[in-house]
């Protein structure tokens, strides 16, 4: 019978009209599902601008805002690209068998959740008591931009990390061997062409890291301090809003967030548009050349500095600062807290309450990527639906991404739960994670499906093979490891995401109850914190270990 | 000035030996090639001298300089590779001049070059064209360009005209050989094609399972093999088993199968011993009918192609054993299938062999 079925769906998928339906299907669930929504919510609300626009102290404010915003992603996407390339390098390149663990000690703070993340390096640079800052006697670094700089870094890091590791293993080795004959070395053979052929890679990361520290709102406010950011401003105002008695009008409130969300979006769509158009004919440094300093920085002393320079950085600023809240774990495992916690003890029922929901939640966000967002990496990747239509969608997958999370939650509740109000907030939780995490998805299947030669699906439909045998035979095997990183991604992203979980829906997740320990709106100790925290680190490291062996068992693709 | 000479060099995979004890001396100026079939070791072999892996053991020198432990960027060598490796993100001109730049050339030395080797190669229209934009032989051309301007005196060139079309291919290594000589450069040309080795090259090594089987000129390779595998791949041989009847002088009698006695010059083997007998194609003379006299073969026509400048018969002779004889068409009798027909050969044409321990299929194994 699942034969028979198969057949069936096989011949289906040999009619014009059936293939176009799951392509248009995917691209109407895309606008209805993950486009829309978050827009939509900022745009409706497009009159209440009026009651800001005449304030100029609070524009001000706000434009204010929205520059730190964009000052601190440049600077920080392009550290991260710079401090991101000597570890993948080490990482693809280096000899040692450690350097798996090293790969994957990579991702731990992607598995954090962003606001306790944000706790956790609070922690180690700015608690005078426990942190690094107890070697100083007070507050390394306070609140503030930097400490704000230094969080940014840190979670967006491991996504840069991935996509240059990636872009490494597929490059040829061959055109450095070429560069090496011809005179070149190393350092000046990296820097002018195998970084040159990379680089959409090392946009894409570019891209990635500025978009999620345009957007990051829950761990920015717990280091921000006096410091305002997009994010970070509309925040504030909604906490101002929401105290009794308010400190500002809905109106006002509303105003500004839409005011701020607005600017964040526009002027980030256009900067990936420079980007992109400029990154093409932008070239690397590849004229001048300084053969005898280049020759000196590329032979072992000045390999190993750069080596010890990135490992430095990855332990010290990425690392430590991310597993830092979990220390106490440790010592929580001599106390009395592990057989309350496992017993599930008050607080502890909530916790692996939220424990489930949160896994849960991640599987059902990450199947239903992998069946809306297939379509649409293929639609993408292979200009499915005619060339300009394609790239449009190409661009606007992207802009789930750099809406700024609390903006897009409230963007998402009006949607949702004030046009829409018989879905019941499960489902809300679900289409918010959809909404976050699709972009990840999309962006790593549809670079990997345009890296399959066309002729390969050519050869395949020759020889028989209907459309859906081709993409079960030829494109799934052969995009096996992206679809896995995508899947990596869209789960513990869903895993970890604070703010807009918090602005859809009352139901809680892990995190939101760590933000609640944190936050002290729950008695706890910090070693039931650290516990809580290493549980939902250690459980999700499983979780994604399992998977990768699981992929890695199934033959060589 | 740049000869290269291999001590003992061996380099392993895992389990497999790539290359197994190689010593080679290629001299200043020459143009050698390295033939075998894939997975013979020769591109490791090239690989080896370029730098781009180190060996396991051995030396390797170029000129007086022993080069184990020197990277490729200072062995001041060219490198033409298969796929050409033609950076994709810069046009002709930045990947030819790719190697004066980063050599440190001042701007002007480095423009001359550039335009010097694209002359050289005829593709000056070109040089604002990035590799997608190139035909085959244009990638090809600007990658024996590329490797020129960098200015060495070895020029290290891996299967070069593997990826063209046969007639582009055929115009191209007579080219790149011209080049080379005008230059005064040493070559060193890996290939798995025989006839491209044995056109161009004023030396060929013949390589199979990591070893060098025989070095000599194209002229000694196809005129003396000293191995079945030599005959075999260089030019092409019947091979026909038998036991040496009897040895007199320098000459010796084979028996092959059915009683049929033919004569070799005696290559040091004994009587009774098993061995093989090859014959090229074009040195059998073939008549019509019935023919008596010294190595004659009475056979019948078995399949006939006719190639343009040659005939080639299939011809299964009285014992069963079955042999190729090419004719030159222009200028030979023609015969049909089933025709009778008596194959001859001189004493001296033939190479004797003793018979290989792994058998004569495993021994002439391409594969």
């Amino acid at each position: 019978m699942p034969k028979k079925f198969a057949e069936k769906l096989d011949k289906l998928s040999s009619k014009p009209l059936v293939k176009y339906g799951v392509y248009l299907t995917a691209v109407i669930l895309f606008f209805a599902l993950i486009l829309l929504p978050p827009i939509l919510g900022i745009i409706i609300k497009w009159d209440a601008m009026q009651d800001v626009l005449g304030n100029g102290e609070l524009i001000a404010r706000a434009l204010n805002a929205v520059k730190n915003s964009f000052t601190i992603a440049v600077l920080v996407s392009v550290l991260d690209v710079v401090a991101g390339i000597p570890m993948a390098w080490l990482v693809t390149r280096g000899k040692s068998r450690w350097l798996n663990v090293l790969d994957t000690l990579a991702d731990v703070p992607f598995i954090v959740p962003t606001a306790v993340l944000g706790y956790s390096i609070l922690l180690f640079w700015s608690d005078s008591e426990k942190g690094i800052s107890a070697f100083f006697g007070s507050s390394l670094i306070s609140p503030g931009w930097l400490l704000v700089a230094l969080l940014h870094f840190t979670f967006s890091y491991p996504v840069v990390v991935r996509v240059i590791v990636g872009a490494l293993l597929d490059y040829k080795i061959e055109y450095e061997q070429a560069s090496r004959t011809l005179g070149a070395p190393p350092l000046t053979t990296a820097r002018t062409v195998t970084l040159g052929i990379i680089k959409p890679s090392l946009i894409a990361a570019f891209i990635l890291a500025f978009a999620r520290s345009i957007s990051e709102t829950g761990a920015t406010m717990m280091v921000a301090g006096a410091f305002e950011n997009g994010p970070v401003f509309i925040q504030n105002m909604k906490n101002a809003f929401s105290v009794q008695p308010p400190l500002v009008s809905q109106a006002v409130y509303e105003g500004s967030t839409v005011f701020a969300s607005l600017i964040l979006i526009a002027v980030s769509c256009l900067i990936f548009a420079v980007v992109r158009i400029f990154a093409t004919r932008f070239k690397l440094p590849i004229k001048g050349a300084w053969p005898s300093l280049e020759r000196k920085l590329s032979y072992s002393s000045a390999t190993l500095t750069r080596n010890s320079v990135a490992l430095l950085v990855f332990f010290a600023i990425v690392l430590i600062p991310s597993l830092f809240v979990a220390l106490p774990a440790f010592e929580a495992l001599s106390t009395n807290i592990l057989p309350n916690a496992l017993a599930g003890v008050s607080p502890w029922d909530e916790y692996w309450q939220s424990l489930i929901l949160s896994y849960s939640l991640g599987a059902i966000v990450t199947v239903l990527n992998v069946l809306v967002g297939l379509p649409m990496a293929i639609v993408v990747a292979r200009k499915r639906l005619g060339t300009s239509f394609s790239s449009a969608l190409n661009v606007l997958v992207d802009i789930p991404i750099i809406v700024p999370s609390v903006a897009l939650g409230a963007s998402l509740r009006f949607f949702w739960k004030e046009t829409l109000a018989f879905i019941p907030d499960v489902w809300l939780l679900v289409f918010a994670h959809l909404a976050i995490t699709y972009p990840y998805f999309v962006r790593s299947m549809s670079a990997a499906v345009e890296r399959i030669g066309i002729e390969l699906e050519e050869a395949s439909r020759t020889l028989g093979a209907k459309p859906l045998t081709v993409f079960r035979t030829i494109i799934l095997p052969l995009t096996k490891y992206s679809m896995f990183s995508g899947a990596v991604m869209v789960f513990t992203r869903s895993v970890s995401e604070t703010g807009a979980t918090l602005a859809v829906t009352s139901l809680k997740t892990a995190p939101v109850v760590l933000v609640d320990w944190v936050k002290g709106k729950i008695d706890v100790s910090p070693l039931e914190i650290g516990l809580g925290c290493g549980f939902l680190i250690l459980f999700s490291f499983i979780i994604l270990l399992a998977l990768r062996l699981i992929i890695k068992g199934k033959g060589r693709y | 000035m740049p000869d290269v000479r291999l001590v003992n060099v061996t380099k392993r995979f895992g389990k497999i030996v790539a290359v197994d004890n190689v010593s080679l001396h290629i001299s200043d100026k020459e143009y050698f090639s390295i033939l075998g079939p894939s997975g013979c070791g020769k591109t490791t072999l090239l690989r080896l001298i370029a730098g781009l892996i180190q060996p396991d053991e051995g030396e390797i020198y170029i000129g007086d300089r022993l080069v184990n432990d020197v990277p490729p960027e200072d062995r001041d060598i060219g490198f033409v590779f298969q796929t050409f490796a033609l950076f994709p993100h810069m046009n002709a001109w930045e990947n030819v001049t790719y190697g004066p730049r980063v050599k440190g050339f001042d701007v002007r030395k480095a423009e001359r070059i550039g335009h010097e080797v694209l002359e050289m190669v005829k593709l000056h229209e070109r040089l604002d064209a990035f590799p997608n934009e190139l035909s085959g032989g244009m990638m090809q051309r600007i990658a024996v360009a590329r490797a020129l301007a960098a200015g060495a005196k070895l020029l290290l060139l891996d299967e070069p005209l593997g990826h063209l079309d046969a007639k582009v291919r055929n115009e191209l290594r007579y080219e790149i050989r011209r080049m080379t000589k005008d230059l005064e450069l040493t070559a060193i040309h890996v290939t798995h094609d025989q006839s491209e080795a044995m056109a161009i090259s004023d030396r060929i090594a013949v390589m199979k399972k990591g070893k060098i089987l025989q070095v000599g000129t194209p002229q000694e390779l196809y005129m003396n093999p000293q191995s079945i595998f030599v005959a075999h791949f260089i030019g092409g041989s019947n091979f026909l088993e038998g036991f040496i009847a009897e040895t007199k002088d320098k000459m010796a009698v084979v028996e092959l199968r059915g009683e049929v006695k033919v004569q070799a010059v005696n290559k040091g083997v004994n009587k009774g011993e098993r061995v093989v007998l090859a014959v090229r194609p074009e040195t059998f003379t073939i008549k019509k009918g019935r023919g008596k006299g010294e190595n004659s073969i009475f056979g019948v026509i078995e399949r006939v192609a006719f190639e343009g400048t040659n005939i080639r018969y299939e011809v299964r002779l009285e014992n069963q054993d079955l042999v190729v004889v090419v004719t030159p068409s222009l200028i030979c009798e023609w015969f049909n299938i089933g025709e009778n027909v008596t194959v001859s050969f001189q004493p001296e044409n033939a190479h004797l062999f003793v018979y290989p321990e792994v058998g004569l299929r495993e021994e002439t194994a391409v594969e």
